[in-house]
Protein backbone atom coordinates (compact mmCIF):
# COMPACT_ATOMS: atom_id res chain seq x y z
CA UNK A 1 0.00 0.00 0.00
CA UNK A 2 1.12 3.41 -1.11
CA UNK A 3 -0.75 6.27 -0.52
CA UNK A 4 -0.53 9.91 -0.25
CA UNK A 5 -1.89 11.75 2.96
CA UNK A 6 -2.85 15.73 3.21
CA UNK A 7 -2.80 15.30 6.92
CA UNK A 8 -0.01 14.63 9.32
CA UNK A 9 1.15 11.05 8.69
CA UNK A 10 -0.13 8.54 11.93
CA UNK A 11 3.18 6.43 11.83
CA UNK A 12 1.66 4.53 15.54
CA UNK A 13 -1.68 3.07 13.29
CA UNK A 14 0.72 2.15 9.95
CA UNK A 15 3.02 0.23 12.34
CA UNK A 16 0.44 -1.20 13.93
CA UNK A 17 -1.01 -2.39 10.45
CA UNK A 18 2.28 -4.35 9.65
CA UNK A 19 1.85 -6.39 13.03
CA UNK A 20 2.43 -10.48 11.69
CA UNK A 21 3.48 -13.07 14.24
CA UNK A 22 5.75 -14.31 11.01
CA UNK A 23 7.46 -11.39 11.04
CA UNK A 24 10.71 -11.10 13.30
CA UNK A 25 12.21 -8.18 12.06
CA UNK A 26 10.46 -4.34 11.15
CA UNK A 27 12.43 -1.62 9.67
CA UNK A 28 10.68 1.74 9.19
CA UNK A 29 11.63 4.58 7.58
CA UNK A 30 11.15 8.64 8.47
CA UNK A 31 11.48 11.47 6.23
CA UNK A 32 11.49 14.66 8.49
CA UNK A 33 12.08 18.20 6.98
CA UNK A 34 14.83 19.77 7.53
CA UNK A 35 16.01 23.15 8.54
CA UNK A 36 18.41 23.67 5.89
CA UNK A 37 18.99 22.23 2.26
CA UNK A 38 22.45 23.18 0.83
CA UNK A 39 23.39 25.63 3.26
CA UNK A 40 20.77 27.70 2.85
CA UNK A 41 17.98 27.86 5.94
CA UNK A 42 14.63 26.12 4.91
CA UNK A 43 11.49 27.82 6.43
CA UNK A 44 8.59 25.38 5.21
CA UNK A 45 7.90 22.98 2.29
CA UNK A 46 5.22 22.33 0.06
CA UNK A 47 4.89 18.94 -1.56
CA UNK A 48 2.90 18.32 -4.52
CA UNK A 49 1.78 15.04 -6.36
CA UNK A 50 0.47 13.89 -9.57
CA UNK A 51 -1.69 11.59 -7.31
CA UNK A 52 -3.16 8.95 -9.40
CA UNK A 53 0.20 8.35 -10.84
CA UNK A 54 2.38 8.16 -7.96
CA UNK A 55 0.16 5.92 -6.25
CA UNK A 56 0.27 3.61 -9.11
CA UNK A 57 3.94 3.70 -9.37
CA UNK A 58 4.58 3.87 -5.34
CA UNK A 59 2.70 0.40 -5.75
CA UNK A 60 5.20 -0.97 -7.96
CA UNK A 61 8.14 -0.03 -6.43
CA UNK A 62 6.48 -1.93 -2.92
CA UNK A 63 5.63 -5.04 -5.37
CA UNK A 64 9.24 -4.74 -6.82
CA UNK A 65 10.11 -4.84 -3.38
CA UNK A 66 8.36 -7.87 -2.41
CA UNK A 67 9.66 -9.96 -5.29
CA UNK A 68 12.97 -8.60 -4.66
CA UNK A 69 13.73 -10.00 -0.92
CA UNK A 70 11.42 -12.26 1.01
CA UNK A 71 9.29 -9.82 3.48
CA UNK A 72 5.93 -10.19 5.21
CA UNK A 73 5.00 -7.04 4.72
CA UNK A 74 5.36 -3.56 3.47
CA UNK A 75 3.77 0.33 3.28
CA UNK A 76 4.65 3.65 2.64
CA UNK A 77 3.12 6.81 2.64
CA UNK A 78 4.12 10.55 1.44
CA UNK A 79 2.82 13.91 2.85
CA UNK A 80 1.08 16.17 0.03
CA UNK A 81 0.62 19.83 0.92
CA UNK A 82 2.59 22.43 3.08
CA UNK A 83 4.95 21.03 5.68
CA UNK A 84 6.27 22.51 8.80
CA UNK A 85 9.98 22.05 10.12
CA UNK A 86 10.31 18.89 11.96
CA UNK A 87 6.82 17.18 10.36
CA UNK A 88 7.00 13.84 8.49
CA UNK A 89 7.29 14.03 5.14
CA UNK A 90 7.43 10.50 4.19
CA UNK A 91 7.53 7.55 6.26
CA UNK A 92 8.46 3.59 4.37
CA UNK A 93 7.29 0.19 6.99
CA UNK A 94 8.72 -3.16 6.02
CA UNK A 95 8.55 -6.53 8.18
CA UNK A 96 10.30 -9.85 7.23
CA UNK A 97 11.22 -12.65 8.77
CA UNK A 98 14.90 -11.53 8.90
CA UNK A 99 16.67 -8.08 9.69
CA UNK A 100 18.69 -8.38 6.05
CA UNK A 101 15.58 -8.52 3.80
CA UNK A 102 13.76 -5.74 6.03
CA UNK A 103 16.65 -3.15 5.61
CA UNK A 104 17.61 -3.95 2.38
CA UNK A 105 14.10 -3.57 1.18
CA UNK A 106 13.41 -0.17 3.51
CA UNK A 107 16.02 1.51 1.95
CA UNK A 108 14.88 0.17 -1.90
CA UNK A 109 12.06 1.10 -1.26
CA UNK A 110 12.79 5.17 -0.11
CA UNK A 111 15.38 5.25 -2.92
CA UNK A 112 13.16 4.42 -5.73
CA UNK A 113 10.22 6.37 -4.29
CA UNK A 114 12.49 9.77 -4.58
CA UNK A 115 13.39 8.83 -7.65
CA UNK A 116 10.25 7.63 -10.03
CA UNK A 117 7.04 9.00 -7.72
CA UNK A 118 5.97 11.58 -9.11
CA UNK A 119 5.92 14.07 -6.36
CA UNK A 120 7.86 17.03 -6.26
CA UNK A 121 9.10 19.59 -3.55
CA UNK A 122 9.51 23.25 -2.84
CA UNK A 123 11.44 24.94 -0.69
CA UNK A 124 10.61 28.04 0.89
CA UNK A 125 13.85 29.65 2.74
CA UNK A 126 14.46 32.64 5.46
CA UNK A 127 16.03 35.12 1.83
CA UNK A 128 12.06 34.75 0.76
CA UNK A 129 13.11 32.74 -2.30
CA UNK A 130 11.54 29.39 -2.91
CA UNK A 131 12.78 26.66 -5.47
CA UNK A 132 11.38 23.22 -7.02
CA UNK A 133 14.11 21.36 -6.04
CA UNK A 134 15.93 19.40 -8.87
CA UNK A 135 14.04 21.60 -10.98
CA UNK A 136 17.25 23.82 -11.53
CA UNK A 137 18.44 25.42 -15.00
CA UNK A 138 21.38 27.42 -15.86
CA UNK A 139 20.89 30.50 -14.67
CA UNK A 140 18.53 30.03 -11.76
CA UNK A 141 20.56 29.06 -8.98
CA UNK A 142 18.33 28.85 -6.21
CA UNK A 143 17.73 24.99 -5.34
CA UNK A 144 21.39 24.05 -7.21
CA UNK A 145 19.78 21.26 -8.73
CA UNK A 146 21.00 19.56 -5.34
CA UNK A 147 19.54 16.08 -4.33
CA UNK A 148 16.41 16.20 -2.09
CA UNK A 149 17.00 16.03 1.29
CA UNK A 150 16.18 12.95 3.97
CA UNK B 1 -5.53 18.57 -35.05
CA UNK B 2 -6.58 16.42 -32.41
CA UNK B 3 -7.97 17.90 -28.65
CA UNK B 4 -6.27 17.28 -25.58
CA UNK B 5 -6.35 17.69 -22.05
CA UNK B 6 -2.95 19.03 -20.66
CA UNK B 7 -2.29 19.04 -16.77
CA UNK B 8 0.67 20.88 -15.33
CA UNK B 9 2.40 20.13 -12.48
CA UNK B 10 4.69 21.93 -9.99
CA UNK B 11 7.22 24.09 -11.82
CA UNK B 12 5.42 23.65 -14.99
CA UNK B 13 1.69 24.53 -12.93
CA UNK B 14 3.55 27.68 -11.87
CA UNK B 15 5.33 28.55 -15.12
CA UNK B 16 1.92 28.10 -17.47
CA UNK B 17 -0.17 29.78 -14.92
CA UNK B 18 -2.38 27.39 -14.60
CA UNK B 19 -3.65 23.66 -13.44
CA UNK B 20 -5.01 22.67 -16.67
CA UNK B 21 -6.06 23.45 -20.20
CA UNK B 22 -7.70 21.74 -23.42
CA UNK B 23 -5.94 22.72 -26.29
CA UNK B 24 -5.76 21.30 -29.95
CA UNK B 25 -2.12 20.53 -31.40
CA UNK B 26 -0.86 19.20 -34.56
CA UNK B 27 1.47 17.52 -32.81
CA UNK B 28 1.89 13.85 -32.92
CA UNK B 29 3.72 12.50 -29.75
CA UNK B 30 4.63 13.90 -26.38
CA UNK B 31 7.38 15.03 -26.97
CA UNK B 32 6.48 17.26 -30.08
CA UNK B 33 4.20 18.59 -27.80
CA UNK B 34 6.62 19.71 -25.19
CA UNK B 35 8.69 21.40 -27.39
CA UNK B 36 5.84 23.20 -28.75
CA UNK B 37 4.50 24.43 -25.33
CA UNK B 38 7.47 25.36 -23.98
CA UNK B 39 8.25 27.78 -27.26
CA UNK B 40 4.86 29.20 -26.12
CA UNK B 41 4.91 29.65 -22.71
CA UNK B 42 8.81 29.80 -21.85
CA UNK B 43 9.05 26.78 -19.67
CA UNK B 44 12.53 26.36 -18.17
CA UNK B 45 13.03 22.74 -18.32
CA UNK B 46 14.05 21.39 -21.67
CA UNK B 47 12.35 18.26 -22.98
CA UNK B 48 15.04 15.90 -22.03
CA UNK B 49 14.50 16.43 -18.52
CA UNK B 50 10.70 15.94 -18.73
CA UNK B 51 8.59 12.78 -18.75
CA UNK B 52 5.67 12.07 -19.79
CA UNK B 53 1.88 10.82 -18.95
CA UNK B 54 -0.66 9.72 -21.04
CA UNK B 55 -4.24 8.42 -19.44
CA UNK B 56 -2.23 8.31 -15.89
CA UNK B 57 0.75 6.00 -17.10
CA UNK B 58 4.72 6.84 -18.31
CA UNK B 59 5.03 7.10 -22.24
CA UNK B 60 7.95 7.30 -24.29
CA UNK B 61 8.58 10.79 -25.66
CA UNK B 62 7.65 9.50 -28.89
CA UNK B 63 4.64 7.70 -28.59
CA UNK B 64 1.63 8.32 -30.07
CA UNK B 65 -0.89 10.84 -28.96
CA UNK B 66 -4.80 10.64 -29.75
CA UNK B 67 -7.73 12.37 -29.88
CA UNK B 68 -9.38 12.83 -26.47
CA UNK B 69 -5.67 11.71 -24.50
CA UNK B 70 -5.09 13.37 -21.14
CA UNK B 71 -1.50 14.15 -20.62
CA UNK B 72 0.75 15.83 -18.16
CA UNK B 73 4.43 16.25 -18.31
CA UNK B 74 6.81 15.39 -15.53
CA UNK B 75 9.36 17.78 -14.28
CA UNK B 76 12.10 15.74 -11.97
CA UNK B 77 10.99 14.27 -9.14
CA UNK B 78 12.01 15.28 -5.37
CA UNK B 79 9.70 13.47 -2.97
CA UNK B 80 11.09 12.11 0.03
Amino acid sequence: MFRLTSAAIDDPALRRALVNSRAGACVTFEGWVRDRNEGQPVLALEYEAYAPLAEKEGARILAEAREKFALVGAAAVHRVGHLQLGEMAVWVGVTAEHRGAAFEACRYIIDEAKARVPIWKKEHYASGATAWINCATRGDHASGGAPAPS
Amino acid sequence: MIQLDVQYFAILREQRGLSAEKIATGAATPGALYDELRGRHGFTLTSDRVRAAVNDEFVAADAPLRDGDRIVFIPPVAGG
